[in-house]
């Protein structure tokens, strides 16, 4: 049963994949990158591992792709032709064989072990987030709060204006 | 997972769509006679007896009134985006209980999961205003995308601090430990942040910009007609229901608080009636708010959610997480929460007095013209 809902999410995966480079419309390209997200989530989900399926769909479905559509919408959408037009395609195919021989290395390296089927515990999670990560995490949350200062220093002009 | 199985849980499914559809059909007609009372109308009463039968007028309008697709609409996404709205609010349902043992799965991670699938529907909102080549209906979803996501913040952190209190994310956890005090008492200014920023992010009066008819026609809603239009009339009240059986089920104790005595089926259907008074209390509290509010400009919904709400979810989080952590009493939290509430209510006021010296309206009151007539004086 888990093949058949493995295939839909890798289906899901591919094909959203596929329509985030080969769409002409950047719209669409950016709807496909939700619809590979929510494939992503669905393997997570195959996987066992809800939490992140769902911070998957929270972060990325909600928030990330959301915020792109935004932004399109809210910019001249002719300024943007030049993205379809797909120039940079060697750098992108270099960097893209890069990363799957990566991929291949370390599942060859790596042995399979199959782990166990137990349900996330959510307090365990909570506490090794914040006893033995807690460092990496306020750093993460420091990252985040240096990309907003910097989003606000931006789009602020001294000009008075455009206030 | 065999066939069998799976057939149960398409049942089961369908009968969870019937029971929302129902409830629909129910709250549509309701809102019309709570609002019409307030307004001092009588409110549909043609159809049936006393407008009983006025929902079902109207869906049957709806399915067959003629679906118009605008000529340089999107067509692919103008007709996803009503599913991408119903979805997600839909899926919320496969968690929520109605009663002890009346839930489609029983999530351990309920609550996140809730949160995680309805953001999802902001998306929707996005594609019905990209998808209709209109301007008014563009404008409408970038108003909702923006709302939207603001309130999310103070949405999710009301959440967040009911999941600190119950140390649970298991929403049947929470109701059972509201056994003897509902939430509510313990955390009334999550209370407030979670009803605030639940009808915000319904997009229901007071802060309905993104649909906003004298400033954006429709909004996102402006060129749909027919079946589709009554797809997001669908989301609309059962995200309505939604936001009212969450509100019931984290902070007013669900079927419980007080637990009630019996046992076997009779404790199954008194729970199930005792929940669902309980979130008619609160769906008319939505229909009062918005019989009574006036819309908020944008300026002022944007500078409320960021300036107000987000500090307000912080400091309750934060709040909720030391009294736990220093293992204080509970009454603690009930009595600062009531202090931030005041807090709020005192810049709201303070902040609305500022805008508007109030110099511009006359009133003039009609005793004092009474009394000006019995004096002998000319109006």
């Amino acid at each position: 049963m888990s093949v058949v809902f493995f295939a839909i999410a890798a289906i899901l995966v591919i094909s959203g994949g596929v329509g985030v480079v080969a769409a002409r419309n950047i719209v669409y390209a950016a709807l496909s990158l939700l619809i590979a997200m929510v494939g992503t989530a669905g393997i997570f989900l195959i996987g066992l591992a809800e939490f992140l399926a769902l911070v998957q769909l929270l972060i990325y479905g909600g928030a990330v792709v959301i915020v792109i559509l935004f932004s399109l919408m809210l910019t001249r959408i002719q300024e943007f032709e030049f993205l379809t037009a797909n120039k940079h395609w060697p750098i992108a195919l270099i960097v893209a064989m890069c990363l799957l021989g990566l991929l291949i290395i370390s599942i060859l390296i790596e042995d399979s072990t199959t782990t166990t089927m137990g349900s996330t515990n959510i307090t365990e999670l909570g506490l090794s987030l914040f006893k033995d990560w807690a460092i990496p995490f306020e750093l993460a949350s420091l990252v985040l709060l240096i990309a907003l200062i910097g989003a606000v220093v931006v789009v602020r002009t001294d000009n008075e204006e455009d206030r | 997972m065999s066939l069998a199985e799976i057939i149960g849980l398409f049942l089961k499914a369908s009968l969870l769509l019937a029971f929302i559809f129902i409830v629909v059909l129910i709250l549509t007609l309701a809102e019309r006679k709570a609002l019409a009372r307030i307004q001092q109308r009588k409110g549909p009463n043609r159809v049936g007896f006393k407008g009983i039968l006025q929902p079902f007028a109207d869906a049957l309008k709806l399915l067959t009134k003629e679906d118009i697709l605008p000529a340089s609409a999107n067509k692919r996404i103008f007709w996803v985006a009503p599913l991408a709205v119903f979805l997600p609010g839909f899926l919320i349902w496969v968690t929520i209980p109605l009663a002890k043992d009346v839930v489609l799965a029983n999530l351990d991670m309920g609550l996140f999961y809730i949160t995680a699938i309805s953001v999802l529907s902001v998306m929707g909102l996005l594609m019905a205003g990209w998808g209709s080549a209109n301007k008014w209906a563009m404008i409408g979803g970038l108003r909702a995308a923006g709302q939207l996501i603001s309130y999310e913040i103070p949405f999710i952190m009301a959440i967040l601090s009911i999941g600190i209190l119950a140390q649970s994310f298991n929403l049947k956890e929470i109701v059972d430990d509201q056994a003897r005090w509902p939430f509510a008492i313990k955390q009334p200014l999550g209370l407030f942040i979670f009803l605030t920023a639940g009808l915000a992010e319904l997009g229901r009066t007071p802060f309905d910009i993104h649909h906003a008819e004298s400033e954006v026609v429709g909004g996102p809603f402006v060129e749909y007609s027919g079946a589709h239009w009554s797809v997001f009339y669908l989301a609309e009240y059962m995200n309505t229901f939604t936001i009212a059986v969450l509100t019931v089920l984290l902070f007013l104790g669900g079927w419980q608080s007080p637990t009630l005595p019996f046992s076997g089926t009779v404790h199954t259907v008194a729970s199930l009636s005792w929940f669902l008074i309980k979130t008619a209390l609160v769906i008319w509290v939505i229909f009062w708010i918005r019989g009574t509010y006036p819309r908020l400009r944008i300026d002022q919904l944007m500078s409320f959610g960021w300036k107000i709400l987000v500090p307000a979810s912080f400091i309750n989080i934060f709040l909720t997480a030391s009294v736990l952590y220093y293992a204080l009493p509970d009454w603690v939290i009930t009595v600062v929460s009531f202090g931030f509430i005041g807090a709020i209510f005192y810049f709201i006021r303070r902040g609305s007095l500022a805008g508007n010296k109030q110099d511009t309206v006359k009133i003039i009151k009609t005793s004092d013209i009474r009394a000006q007539l019995s004096n002998g004086a000319e109006v």
